[in-house]
């Protein structure tokens, strides 16, 4: 099929380099004849002499991962074949891919920037970006509404022309909601065309708060890029350095202790259920039930002194660390995770009694903005969200990390994968938590007090020349690390590239699918079942 | 029970016969006097409810609720008041100014002119005339005109789909409230206020009319709440998803009057409620029962309707505060599916008991 392919099955996955010109087929027998239909990851990385792309492909029903790489030489004008066709959640991918390193994918339905200003110079994460700050001066106006839009189109004999167009037309009604909104959670923004109530489409204005962590973290070591990890989805801090922690360990070959590992899967647990509970809240306020949202902070508020306790701080809690833990847990943890336990599984009964029964509650919700299991592998829809529309998504039973294999869990799943649906799974899982929690409570006092919480570390930490990808189940959905190392001998080594591949990147790609043709109301209601984290889209 | 006519006829007295007024100087003044008590009633009234509200949902809500200024934070509404004055009353760009500055006026005069015909007491009634409970009904629908306006004139998106909703609402379930309010009046066989309150000198409405009565308070205070642009149908003003709704564009005191409209709507609503179902003034009485209504009546009169109307006012923050928001489309359906053509077949049925004599007597 494709002679120039070349496979080298010597990494963690096998690994597929085309060139471009067959890459669109080769796309489209691995997602129709091999069934590699969710596309895990798309990670553009600049490898000096040439540009490309990284596509990580994993097969819905054995779970099998394979990775493509496809590149160009040309730096002038780079440019790859888009698969956005094949896989939806490529198109805001891949126009990401285009802001940070300026490869334009052809056939792709619109190619804007995602994260810069339009009047950006340069391709920031490309190596040779030149960052005088002369070239991008801090600018003082306002950023016009951008409406101009292109595509490039290739005929049968491949010649590229360009098509230029418009997001939206003259005659529509665009209503802007954000980037000051009380329900968008954070900084983010549409741009929705209404007829009445009626939402006809939904553009997504991203980036109010990109700080470019991928760019800085190419310039510190591998210790210092973990504080990262807990600035993007920040619902889910423990768990994202968590997957960094692991990938790296994983390049290093460093064997983590058990307890450290116990503690580690612990600290995750107690961050997913904080992290419902937050979504919880927010989903409740953002249809009008303030009080709702309250009784969830209330019981955030137990997990929050937990985290105090041990980590030391309440939000950001730097806490997880390369081979282990920082410090060993707190006295009390074991008997303060039991008593938050408890009181959340009383309390879970008096949310249900209070909202979920709620009749306004459910004519608001079911039903509403239904994304299929289709749509939802099409578009990569991991974690809560996936599993309401019927995806087998949950990392921590697909590709078992940590000590998830030596606990028992049901991975929560529904059908519909409406609002209500997406809403009970997170429900569901915060008893699911409940259940591993206690397990974990058992094993580490079996444990003793005290034990050996971290591994033998190096002083300074040395990777060897390669790659690797690491995911782990986040609150929101699947998050995944992609490491690059050049083997770098110099002693403070930086990761060549590291992408971390957000779930909510992908959430957000859902919006104009599920909220077309629905209320206004609904397009709140919608985009809070899915749960989105702003920092972690814009990371 | 004390008649507060003793009071209003002796000072008429003290005009008129005492300081030898010509009767028009007299009315005159007396209105002055009546005007500016019930707006001092009407402010005192709306801060009271501020902070009532923020008690109850701060009671819901697991919280403390305010508490820094003076005991249990009773003096933070003045805080607030005294905040709200000082602020600036922003110009906007490109906007019909002199209807943006019009509009929160319409609000608050219909507010106040209901306020003024509530049941206050034995007696202490500032107008009474024949028609009282429609006068009220016409009066207060001139609020959604101001609203309309306020969305219009801002120049804003989300003004002007608060404002639509607004209307769309508020047209709607004005049927409502007005067939709960025939319902009564089919009962009593008058439209007086004063004439209202008396029917129910042996039992109130809601216990007199039995069947009907309950349906038309339970549709009545339904409609209410979605005329108030309460939750949770506050989708007017929905915060999630329309920020502020109509008054989006408002600040310093013309936001102020919206609020204070706000607030003073639930109060006239629910003393509208305490005197359609709830006997107004009118203390607890079981005929028959003369040791027991004796008691009853040491109760003032006034405390009897502020008491009644705190009371339903209690119900519908509750409704606020453990509600999610409905849809338009929801909202809509209530209205024009069920509550209206329940509330005419319950008229029907109130027509037909009051006809049969199947009431008890009043």
């Amino acid at each position: 099929m494709c002679p120039e392919a070349q496979c080298d099955a010597s990494g963690e996955f096998l690994l597929i380099s085309v060139p471009d010109k067959q890459w669109h087929d080769l796309a489209r027998m691995l997602k129709e004849e091999l069934h590699f239909d969710y596309l895990t990851a798309l990670v553009g990385v600049d490898w000096k002499e040439e540009l490309g792309v990284m596509y990580y492909l994993t097969n819905t029903e054995t779970q099998e991962m394979i990775h493509v790489k496809v590149a160009t030489t040309d730096r002038e004008q780079p440019r790859l074949h888009s698969v956005s066709d094949l896989w939806a959640v490529a198109n805001y991918q891949e126009r990401e891919v285009f802001d940070f390193y300026g490869i334009e994918f052809i056939n792709h339905p619109d190619m804007r920037r995602f994260f810069l200003r339009n009047d950006w110079v340069g391709y920031p994460l490309r190596k040779d970006y030149d960052d005088d700050p002369a070239k991008n001066p801090l600018r003082l106006e306002d950023e016009e509404n951008e409406d101009n839009t292109y595509r490039l189109v290739e005929d049968e004999q491949g010649n590229v022309t360009r098509i230029d167009g418009k997001v939206f037309g003259d005659e529509e009604y665009v209503v802007n909601v954000g980037p000051q909104h009380p329900s968008t959670h954070g900084v983010m923004r549409y741009r929705a065309s209404i007829e009445g109530e009626l939402v006809k489409k939904v553009d997504v204005v991203s980036g109010y708060i990109h700080r470019g962590i991928e760019k800085m973290c190419e310039s510190l070591t591998y210790p210092q890029t973990l504080l990262y990890t807990e600035r993007m989805d920040y619902m889910s801090a423990h768990i994202n350095r968590h997957c960094l922690c692991l990938c790296i360990e994983k390049a290093m070959g460093l064997e983590v202790p058990h307890r450290a590992e116990l503690i580690r899967m612990m600290m995750d647990e107690l961050m997913r259920l904080s992290s419902h509970l937050l979504s919880y809240g927010c989903l409740t306020m953002d249809q009008g039930a303030t009080t709702a949202f309250f009784y969830g902070f209330r019981e955030r508020e137990l997990i929050y002194d937990i985290f105090d306790k041990t980590c030391g701080a309440r939000m950001s809690m730097s806490y997880l660390t390369i081979g282990g833990v920082k410090t060993d847990v707190h006295p009390d943890f074991i008997k303060d995770v039991r008593h938050a336990c408890d009181v959340i599984t009383k309390n879970l009964k008096e949310y249900h009694k209070l909202f979920t029964g709620n009749i306004i509650a459910r004519n608001r919700m079911v039903g509403v903005g239904i994304l299929g299991k289709d749509d939802a592998i099409n578009y990569a829809i991991t974690g809560p969200s996936g599993r309401a529309s019927g995806h087998h998504c949950d990392v921590r039973k697909c590709h078992p990390y940590s000590l998830y294999n030596e606990v028992e869990f049901d991975e929560v799943m529904y059908e519909t994968g409406d609002s209500m649906d997406r809403y009970m799974v997170r429900m569901k899982e915060m008893e699911e938590s409940i259940k591993i929690l206690r397990q974990c409570c058992d094993m580490l006092e079996q444990e003793g007090i005290e034990g050996e919480y971290i591994a033998k570390v190096p002083k300074l930490i040395k990777l060897p020349a390669g790659h690797w990808y690491q995911q782990v189940e986040g609150s929101r959905g699947a998050f995944g690390v992609y490491l690059e190392s050049d083997g770098d001998p110099k002693p403070f080594q930086k990761p060549y590239r590291l992408h971390f591949q957000s779930p909510c990147f992908n959430l957000v790609g859902i919006v104009d699918l599920t909220c077309k043709d629905n209320l206004i109301a609904d397009l709140i209601t919608i985009t809070a079942s899915i749960d989105y984290v702003i920092p972690d889209i814009d990371r | 029970m004390f008649d507060f006519s003793v009071v209003t006829t002796w000072f008429n007295d003290l005009l008129t016969v005492s300081a030898g007024m010509p009767q028009w100087l007299a009315t005159t003044i007396e209105c002055v006097i009546v005007g500016a008590l019930l707006l001092l009633g009407y402010t005192v009234l709306a801060m009271f409810y501020i902070m009532y509200e923020r008690w109850v949902c701060a009671w819901f809500q697991c919280r403390r609720g305010p508490l820094r200024v003076g005991p249990w934070g009773s003096l933070q509404i003045f805080a607030d008041v005294i905040k709200m004055l000082i602020k600036e009353v922003v110009d906007l760009w490109k906007t019909d100014n002199f209807l943006h500055k019009l509009a929160p006026y319409f609000v608050l005069i219909a507010s106040v002119v209901v306020f003024a015909c509530l049941p206050w007491g034995k007696g202490l009634q500032a107008i009474d005339f024949n028609i009282g409970v429609f006068f009220m009904t016409a009066v207060s629908s001139l609020g959604v005109v101001g609203i309309l306006l306020a969305g219009w004139s801002s120049n804003s998106k989300y003004t002007l789909i608060g404002a639509m909703r607004s209307g769309a609402q508020m047209i709607s379930y004005e049927l409502s409230i007005g067939i709960a309010m025939l319902t009564i009046v089919c009962l009593a066989g008058t439209m007086s206020v004063t004439g209202l309150v008396e029917a129910q000198q042996n039992g109130w409405f809601i216990f007199t009319g039995h069947i009907p009565a309950i349906i038309a308070f339970i549709i009545y205070i339904i409609a209410a709440t979605a005329e108030t642009n309460r939750g949770p149908f506050d989708l007017p003003e929905a915060e999630h998803e329309l920020t502020a709704g109509y008054h989006t564009e408002y600040s310093g005191i013309h936001f102020g009057f919206f609020y204070l409209a706000e607030y003073l709507n639930l109060f006239i609503v629910s003393g509208i409620a305490s005197l359609l179902f709830l006997g107004g003034w009118m203390p607890l009485h079981v005929a028959g029962w003369d040791g027991f209504n004796a008691v009853m009546d040491y109760i003032p009169s006034t405390v009897w309707f502020l008491g009644k109307a705190i009371l339903v006012s209690f119900i519908i923050i509750w409704f606020k505060w453990s509600f999610p928001r409905v849809r338009i489309d929801q909202m809509l359906a209530l209205e024009w599916r069920y509550l209206m053509p329940i509330g005419l077949f319950n008229l029907v049925l109130m027509a037909i008991i009051v006809s049969m004599g199947w009431h008890f007597a009043g």
